[in-house]
């Protein structure tokens, strides 16, 4: 009975938050913030947001950066699947890019920053033999105007979701079968792929790539670190009202992050009309009939475009433990004058205090993120609550409303109920952003659970609990593992909701990382990087390794 | 959760009776023992994190008193969170004990009844505090009336590095040697404070009749007086960094560019930040620094405490202990911090003058003496307003 509560109680915890936090950024964008003793609503604030010169520019790069690095992952992702899914050497890839999921965007950002940029290792190690540079060149590349440097940010670390999320679907969208007939009538691999199998696999990842939208228009820390300053993106700029000393501003923050809901809407009604265009389009290719060569080179374009997402990614974390070694590095030198171990001396102390807050609050939540999905789950077993495609919507609402946008508002509501900040306030707002990916993660393999196990189990005289805790979880260990890394992932990775539901006072290495990004010290970002980037990954190997140590004796249970 | 509020409520007379009263010090020491200080101060540079956190250290050796760095990526974040404990009526409690501020935050502050006070002046350490001599009773020209305590001074200086250049005489030699040295020069993009602090300094350099400044800008012509300001950014900006399309966002980040050696002249607020990091390998031993003629900008750091701090026996501690000679002669010392002490050296006993006489100020860091006349700030109207002209005028190059 109490089973049957837990969809709606979940859905209540998941968006309950999100929609008092919603209610608290339109208050003060309308006008009303009594401390400061506004109380009349009006759309000043509106017109001084109007007034200031840099929001056509903010605007566009919002809408530019974020369009942009969802069509490319997205038309990268589509292109390796369709030219080398089922190949050997994409289950290579599959297995190498899986663990990049994981590395912190702030991480990959700092590590293509230190890259890229004029007095980067790829200028370092051509200079001064091939570009004649004793003096880093005067160019802009990182935090270009354009917003070029922030997209790749963006797509090397958006390439590696979407392939996953696209991996899971294709077991539902019976892809092999179907491109299988559509070579058979002589189209080649990625037109048959991409006729037969994407408009089936597109409908299954619609909402991670929406995700995707959102989240690239909204980031606040990769945006702080690659994106442009002149002017800022607007979520950036909404942060930067938001902590301005003239308290009046604050009012133009709410308006500027209602704009920024608006932009985001916008941006996902653009997407869905772009929809439509490209299955207008793709209907058209389809019916032409046209077999045309090309394949080849397709594949390679799109291998070497996946590669060097994959790549730069590696690389940028390469350089991270270099800096993080480093002792005094001029320009040119393609390797630092000397190597120490003074910055992890120096740095431990307060890696390893924050350490031991971020693991107990990401394991927490992911904890609670898992009992709750394993009871939506089972209740939609026992009961068929199964949730529609509109309910899908509401599960990722968290994920598709911007940060920005609500997590100020919750604080507010917070405080007037009397919940202190601290670290269970901490938990309880990550487990909101970590639900949505341990539901999604776990989802299909529990759906996919072959239930004449329970069957045979029940003949037994057991009954619904004691198959779920002895056979079905158990069975179940390597996706239940995959899902636990993938929150614990997320909620490592969490900056503006521990900020500021924590009121300041919970430091995770996240938070840290990213207060010492203002800093710049070289060595000392690199060593929180790499710690950040640790701390994600280790689950995931736990999550690979453990299965095998427990089912060595089963190898049919390692699926999955 | 109803009982918890009903708590809380119930608390709140009994601390409102309970607010302490700093010229009592011996109740302030015993209460302040076994509190926990949050001390929200700007996280970004290490050097200041590793100095915060020795100065924990000894107030939980000395007072008892337990001191959390809140590392905050700006100030702003501080001010925001009282705001909102306040909008939320939560008047006592609060998640902020003591908070590292000057200039606008703390006119901000102070205007919206956001602090507790006054307590500075009763502070035990304040009779060594050379009130005469350092900017300790006005924050850019706001009376601090006892609301926040100093606790170090700073001053600008220029960074450059030997390797490519020689020190610049004033603001018009900075924009000829920029013109013949494209790209090798930028600042922080306002409104970080020390980008701020590089148009307030151009402006003294630029400006006959300095007098404008420190009255609030409503009382003074300020198109005429910024007029000059404007020319120098208008000829200087195309001969920046990035041509002035992107600027570092931090301080430190400007560091970073000079040992990049992507620039070869940076700004700096601190005296002796250049030698602190170059004993660090932040910096290539060939930076000096140097001040203008005419003088540079002047201010000091503060410690305020928040109206709703929880623990404002133990805040005030931290404070007192701030200004103990022994943590001054640390600060001073380039290998641990390298900022200007606030309190009157020549005053003190000899056993600790010589504390600071002891200190070796490091290879870049100029003598008192060469450092030059200390310019004030400007009103915060004046920071305020030049800085949304700038954003207006550079900050949105496109």
């Amino acid at each position: 009975m109490r089973l049957r509560a837990m969809p709606m109680l979940t859905l209540a915890l998941l968006l309950g938050p999100v929609l008092a936090g919603l209610v608290g950024t339109l208050a003060p964008a309308f006008g009303i913030l009594p401390v400061i003793g506004r109380v009349e609503p009006g759309v000043d604030a509106f017109r001084a947001l109007l007034a200031w010169p840099g929001l056509p520019g903010a605007v566009w790069l919002s809408m530019v950066t974020g369009l942009g690095a969802t069509v490319i992952s997205l038309v990268i992702v589509m292109l390796l699947v369709a030219c080398w899914s089922g190949t050997r050497s994409f289950a290579a890839f599959r297995r190498a890019l899986s663990p990049l999921l994981s590395v912190p965007h702030a991480a990959a950002a700092f590590g293509l920053a230190f890259l890229v940029a004029p007095s980067g290792l790829v200028v370092r190690l051509l200079s001064p033999w091939a570009t004649g540079w004793t003096q880093p060149p005067d160019l802009l590349i990182v935090q270009d105007p354009a917003g070029l440097s922030l997209m790749a940010g963006l797509v090397v670390k958006e390439v590696p979701f979407l392939l996953l999320m696209t991996l899971a679907a294709l077991g539902q969208a019976d892809a092999v079968r179907a491109e299988t007939v559509a070579r058979s009538l002589g189209h080649d691999r990625p037109a048959a792929w991409l006729k037969a199998v994407f408009p089936r696999v597109y409908a299954q990842i619609r909402l991670p790539v929406l995700v995707v939208l959102a989240f690239s228009m909204t980031v606040v820390d990769v945006a702080l670190i690659l994106g442009p300053n002149t002017p800022p993106t607007l979520a950036v700029q909404v942060v930067r009202w938001m902590n301005a000393p003239d308290l009046a501003m604050r009012l133009q923050a709410a308006a500027a992050a209602t704009l920024q809901l608006a932009l985001v809407v916008a941006a996902l009604g653009l997407w869905c009309l772009g929809e439509r265009v490209v299955a207008w389009l793709g209907r058209a290719w389809i019916w032409s009939g046209a077999r045309r060569a090309g394949g080849a080179i397709t594949a390679a374009l799109s291998l070497a475009l996946a590669g060097s997402a994959a790549l730069t990614v590696l690389a940028g974390l390469g350089v991270l433990a270099i800096w993080s070694f480093a002792g005094f590095w001029r320009f040119p030198s393609p390797w630092p004058d000397a190597m120490t171990l003074g910055n992890w001396v120096r740095h431990w102390p307060g890696v390893a205090e924050a350490l031991g807050t971020t693991i107990g609050i990401s394991a927490l939540s992911t904890f609670l993120a898992l009992v709750l999905a394993i009871g939506c789950l089972e209740a939609e077993h026992r009961h068929a609550l199964r949730l529609r495609a509109r309910g899908q919507w509401l599960l990722y609402l968290p994920l598709l409303a911007p940060q920005v946008a609500f997590l100020p508002g919750v604080q507010t509501w917070m405080l007037m109920l009397g919940v202190k900040g601290g670290v269970g306030a901490v938990v309880a707002a990550h487990v909101i952003f970590v639900f949505p990916y341990v539901f999604l993660s776990l989802g299909d393999p529990f759906r996919a659970w072959d239930a004449r196990q329970a069957t045979i189990a029940h003949s037994l005289g057991a009954g619904p609990d004691r198959v779920l805790w002895a056979v079905r979880l158990p069975m179940l260990l390597a996706p239940l593992l995959t899902a636990a890394a993938v929150g614990f992932a997320v909620s490592v990775g969490q900056y503006l909701p521990t900020l500021l539901i924590g009121g300041g006072r919970v430091q995770t290495v996240t938070t840290e990382a990213v207060a010492l990004a203002a800093g710049g010290d070289r060595r000392a970002i690199a060593v929180w990087a790499i710690v950040q980037t640790g701390l994600a990954l280790l689950p995931f190997a736990l999550a690979v390794g453990l299965p095998r140590l427990v089912w060595c004796n089963r190898r049919g249970l390692l699926h999955g | 959760m109803l009982k918890r509020m009903i708590a809380t409520l119930a608390m709140v007379p009994a601390l409102a009776w309970a607010e302490p009263d700093p010229a009592d010090w011996n109740a302030v020491l015993k209460e302040a023992r076994g509190q926990t200080v949050y001390w929200n101060a700007w996280g970004g540079s290490t050097t200041t994190n590793d100095f915060i956190a020795w100065v924990g250290q000894r107030v939980t050796e000395e007072f008892g008193v337990t001191l959390e760095h809140v590392k905050l990526s700006n100030t702003g974040d501080a001010v925001s969170r009282v705001l909102a404990e306040k909008q939320a009526g939560q008047d006592s409690g609060g998640a902020i004990d003591l908070i590292w501020i000057n200039g606008p935050n703390f006119a901000a502050m102070k205007e919206a009844d956001l602090l507790f006070g006054p307590f500075a002046e009763q502070l035990p350490n304040w009779a060594l505090v050379d009130v005469e001599g350092k900017p300790v009773r006005a924050d850019f020209t706001v009376p601090t009336d006892g609301m926040e305590s100093p606790w170090a001074t700073a001053q600008v200086v220029f960074m450059y590095d030997t390797a490519d250049m020689e020190p610049l005489e004033d603001m018009d030699a900075l924009l000829g040697w920029a013109k013949d040295n494209p790209g090798r020069f930028t600042y922080p993009q306002p409104p970080d404070f020390l980008g701020t602090t590089f148009l307030k300094q151009a402006l003294y350099g630029v400006l006959d009749d300095t007098a404008p400044l420190l009255v609030p800008v409503e009382q003074a012509d300020y198109d005429a007086v910024t007029a000059p300001l404007w020319d120098f950014l208008d000829q200087l900006t195309p001969h920046l960094w990035r041509q002035g399309r992107a600027y570092p966002q931090t301080g430190p980040r400007q560091i970073q560019l000079l040992a990049d050696d992507e620039i070869s002249l940076a700004i700096s607020f601190s005296p002796g930040e250049a030698s602190t990091a170059i004993a660090k390998h932040q910096l290539p031993d060939t930076v000096r620094t140097f001040v203008p003629g005419g003088g540079s900008i002047a201010n000091a750091s503060f410690v305020a405490i928040p109206y709703n701090a929880s623990a404002k026996t133990g805040a005030m501690v931290v404070a007192d202990f701030l200004l103990s000679p022994q943590v001054q002669a640390r600060a001073l010392d380039p290998a641990h911090l390298g900022y200007g002490t606030v309190l009157d050296v020549a005053a003190l006993p000899e056993a600790e003058r010589a504390l600071f006489n002891e200190v070796d100020l490091g290879i870049a860091t100029l003598s008192p003496e060469a450092l030059g006349p200390a310019l004030p700030e400007p009103h915060p109207s004046w920071m305020t307003r030049i800085e949304a002209d700038w954003i207006d005028r550079y900050g949105v190059t496109r």
